[in-house]
């Protein structure tokens, strides 16, 4: 019963980052490469029409995970709080952007909410990365020091950074540099995601040229990963035990890395959709390949004294799972549809479509 | 310890508060929007269809700025209130989820589709579509409410060693006797705000001389529903909600009635009065003897526990802003009332039109309606305390553990001054909106 609700949140995760994931990318995009007016509208556009049925899936999996694992929920939302709620922030920040950028017709008015969009994207983009960093690197469960727990051997809470900046430390930060890397990985993806998606979306002046970018960046996302598989090594020793022990888990790693070999040819593909299919193979490859890292556990613990969390020492009853899973189900089926229906329905380039609200 | 539990409770119920402001408006408009919306598919008047449209502009306004209040009060049960969410999450987590899940993408793609798609869907599916926008958010109504239920009276549950609570019937959580009055309750006082918003919007065009047919028919609209919504707040719905308070929270009846010592004979209906903590009376009471027995028992001389029945420890820690929240939402709902009946009595008599002083009058009572919203959730949230779970599991038991006081005040100063900042965007843009008022199809 528990994998079957992992399951889910982790489909429902996936399709939160593949889809918000492209409107945090529009909004990096955004920032660097529109100039004119008319690309500006244009691009957030391509963003602004979607974000809020895209956060649909955010509010989704907050409150699937609440009910299937309420421990987990409570430990990792306690633990990081501050980051938690600055993305709450941003994610306020830049909703009110895209919602009020066109309301009024003013130089200055336009230019602040670009501002506010470009910037709250590219943070949203970093810290959602930070937070996966962290979450395979995992943290001082219990809060031990000394060998002597602080607290209830579930919780912990992370500062923002600890003055080392080091994912060895006995009380690693947020941001360490291991972290930061995961980060830039997850702008990187996204800025290829978002970029793709204005490709796919708009007839915006920049496109040609930001096929280049998604070719350049696609180097930059190779490097980086080769970088950090092997840092990923001394961070967490263990990462590699599941692939080994489970070798059909490799289909995870191999999907991300079709996705990065396929980017490479983005000005060879004949539709622009192909380029964002394997965009959205990175991202689900990355995300897939962390958990099935880590699975069974979720949130691993840095010290010898506290076990790390896991999926069945974090789960709610058995009834209840099992009563969740017959409403759990439709729900989800019932927004697979709406989202097929939505896009169909704002299928095609935006450019003409009506601004909404 | 209780810096801590202070500044989380500030938090919530900051967050919260705000929240509130947008979902009580669009529940009740989304009907407003259907009944606009059925009137023009029956009598093909192009006036209601604009009606329609324009609101549902209003709408959307309300609806972003719900979506984006609405995700941090989720995130909180985790940030702030991790201890409870560990206990209980198994079963509110339930009703959470549903919510997340079902209404809220009723509610958001169906809008979009009613904003985009009037031309593409025909009339019929229009009207679809802008039912099932209110039928999500009265479905979102209701499972907060089912949430909220199961913390004023816990049903349904079982208690494992660990102290972990676990649902053990699923359908329990929707019979809870609770449930029903307070939802009914809280979306007849929702259709009060919305009917005010509209008819003051209406009186707002008439009194400036500009969009008058849309100004009278809004006025009418807004007085019709405003007159039945605020009754059925009343009576029956208020008065099945103080029956539930009296029976399963009798300390926190004792509490907002203001009732420090029992009477013997019949207890007194407080009008008036200030709460003395520390005499243990009402200061400068005005009260009614007996009647209070009768509304809660027909029978005016049955004894009401007073707060002296009750341990220190199982009162509501903060009885005046209890107290408080109560009378003036009673008295709030007494004008409304009053205001509405009149202004239907002179409709009836063809004449509100040219009544200026009320029109006036009922264009500056716009922010009450929110207050008394407001007040009655915090009556609800006060009465409940000192418990998160009614008997069960006390306020200052579910705190995150490890989260400091210093770190809640820091991010509550920072959603005090981004609040600030979207109440000024959403008035600017509500007041942009209402300022073109409707207009008549492009085609």
């Amino acid at each position: 019963m528990e994998i079957y609700w992992y399951s889910i949140i982790a489909v429902v995760l996936g399709i939160f980052f593949v889809l918000d994931g492209y409107d945090f990318g529009v909004g990096i995009i955004h920032l660097f490469f529109a100039k004119k007016e008319k690309d500006k509208v244009v691009i957030a556009k391509s963003a602004g029409l979607f974000w809020d049925f895209n956060e649909v899936w955010l509010v989704a999996g907050g409150g699937i995970l609440f009910m299937a694992f309420p421990t987990l929920y409570a430990s990792a939302f306690s633990g990081f709080y501050l980051p938690l709620i600055i993305v709450l922030w941003l994610i306020i920040f830049r909703a009110i952007s895209l919602e009020f950028r066109n309301k009024f017709d003013y130089q200055m008015w336009k230019d602040i909410w670009d501002k506010a969009f470009g910037i709250s994207s590219l943070l949203l983009a970093l810290f959602f990365g930070i937070a996966l960093g962290n979450v395979v690197r995992g943290v001082n469960l219990g809060g031990v020091s000394n060998g002597i727990s602080a607290y209830e051997a579930h919780y912990f809470f992370l500062p923002l950074w600890d003055s080392s900046f080091s994912p060895l430390s006995e009380h690693p930060g947020i941001i360490d540099w291991f972290t930061i890397i995961i980060g830039l990985i997850s702008v990187v993806t996204l800025a290829i995601h978002g970029a793709n998606w204005i490709i796919l979306k708009t007839n915006s002046s920049v496109n040609d040229k930001l096929k280049t970018v998604v070719f350049k960046l696609t180097i930059v996302l190779a490097i980086l990963t080769v970088f950090s598989l092997a840092i990923w090594q001394v961070v967490n020793p263990n990462s590699l035990n599941n692939f080994i022990d489970k070798p059909y888990l490799i289909i995870f790693p191999v999907i991300y890395f079709t996705g990065v070999i396929g980017l490479f040819f983005v000005k060879r593909f004949k539709k622009d959709i192909y380029s964002m299919l394997f965009s959205t193979l990175v991202i689900l490859g990355g995300i897939t390949s962390s958990l099935a890292s880590l699975f069974p556990v979720i949130l691993p613990s840095t010290n010898k004294v506290n076990n790390s969390l896991t999926i069945y020492n974090t789960s709610a009853s058995q009834y209840g799972l099992s009563v969740a899973l017959f409403w759990g189900i439709i729900g989800i089926i019932f927004l697979i549809v709406y989202v097929i229906v939505q896009y169909r329905f704002m299928k095609g380039k935006i450019d003409k479509m009506d601004y909404g609200h | 310890m209780d810096d801590m539990l202070f500044f989380d409770r500030l938090q919530f119920a900051f967050t919260i508060t705000f929240h509130y402001i947008f979902p009580q408006l669009t529940m009740g408009l989304s009907l407003i929007i259907v009944y606009y919306k059925w009137r023009f598919l029956k009598t093909n008047v192009e006036k209601y269809n604009n009606a329609a449209k324009f609101f549902m502009k209003i709408f959307a306004i309300n609806f972003t700025m719900g979506v984006v209040t609405g995700i941090p009060m989720e995130f909180q049960f985790g940030t702030n209130w991790a201890k409870f969410s560990e206990l209980t999450g198994g079963i509110i987590g339930q009703t959470l989820a549903m919510e997340g899940l079902f209404s809220f993408f009723l509610e958001s793609s169906f809008l979009v589709l009613f904003i985009f798609g009037e031309k593409l869907m025909g009339q019929k599916l229009h009207f679809l579509t802008g039912f099932l926008v209110f039928l999500g958010s009265w479905a979102s109504g209701f499972l907060i409410l089912a949430t909220n239920a199961w913390m004023q009276h816990p049903v349904g549950y079982e208690i494992l060693e660990n102290g972990k609570y676990v649902l053990e019937n699923f359908s329990a959580l929707f019979k809870n006797p609770w449930l029903f009055p307070a939802f009914l309750h809280n979306q007849m006082a929702s259709l009060v705000t919305s009917s005010f918003v509209v008819a003051s919007i209406g009186a707002f065009y008439i009194l400036r001389n500009k969009h008058v047919e849309s100004g009278k028919l809004f006025l009418k609209t807004g007085v019709i529903f405003g007159f039945i919504s605020s009754l059925l707040v009343a009576f029956p719905t208020g008065d099945w909600n103080s029956k539930n308070v009296v029976k399963y929270q009798p300390a926190s009846f004792a509490a907002m009635e203001g009732i420090f010592h029992t009477e013997k004979g019949g207890a007194e209906i407080v009008l008036i009065g200030q709460p003395n903590m520390v005499g243990k009376k009402l200061d400068n009471k005005i009260a009614v003897p007996n009647v209070l027995s009768f509304l809660t028992y027909q029978n005016w001389d049955t004894e009401i526990a007073g707060m002296d029945q009750f341990k220190e420890e199982e009162l509501p820690n903060n009885v005046p802003m209890l107290y408080y929240s109560y009378h003036i939402m009673v008295g709030l709902g007494t004008i409304f009332i009053g205001v509405m009946t009149l202004s239907l009595f002179f409709l009836y008599r063809k004449k509100l039109f040219n009544i200026k002083a009320l029109l006036w009058f009922i264009m500056f009572l716009v922010p009450f309606p929110y207050i008394a919203n407001l007040l009655g959730w915090y009556v609800a949230e006060l009465g409940r305390q000192p418990y998160l779970v009614y008997g069960l599991l006390r306020t200052s038991a579910g705190v995150s553990p490890t989260v400091s006081s210093g770190n809640t005040l820091f991010t509550l100063l920072g959603f005090m001054g981004l609040y600030f900042l979207l109440g000024l965007l959403f008035l600017i843009l509500v007041g942009k909106t209402i300022n073109q008022g409707p207009r008549p199809t492009k085609i």
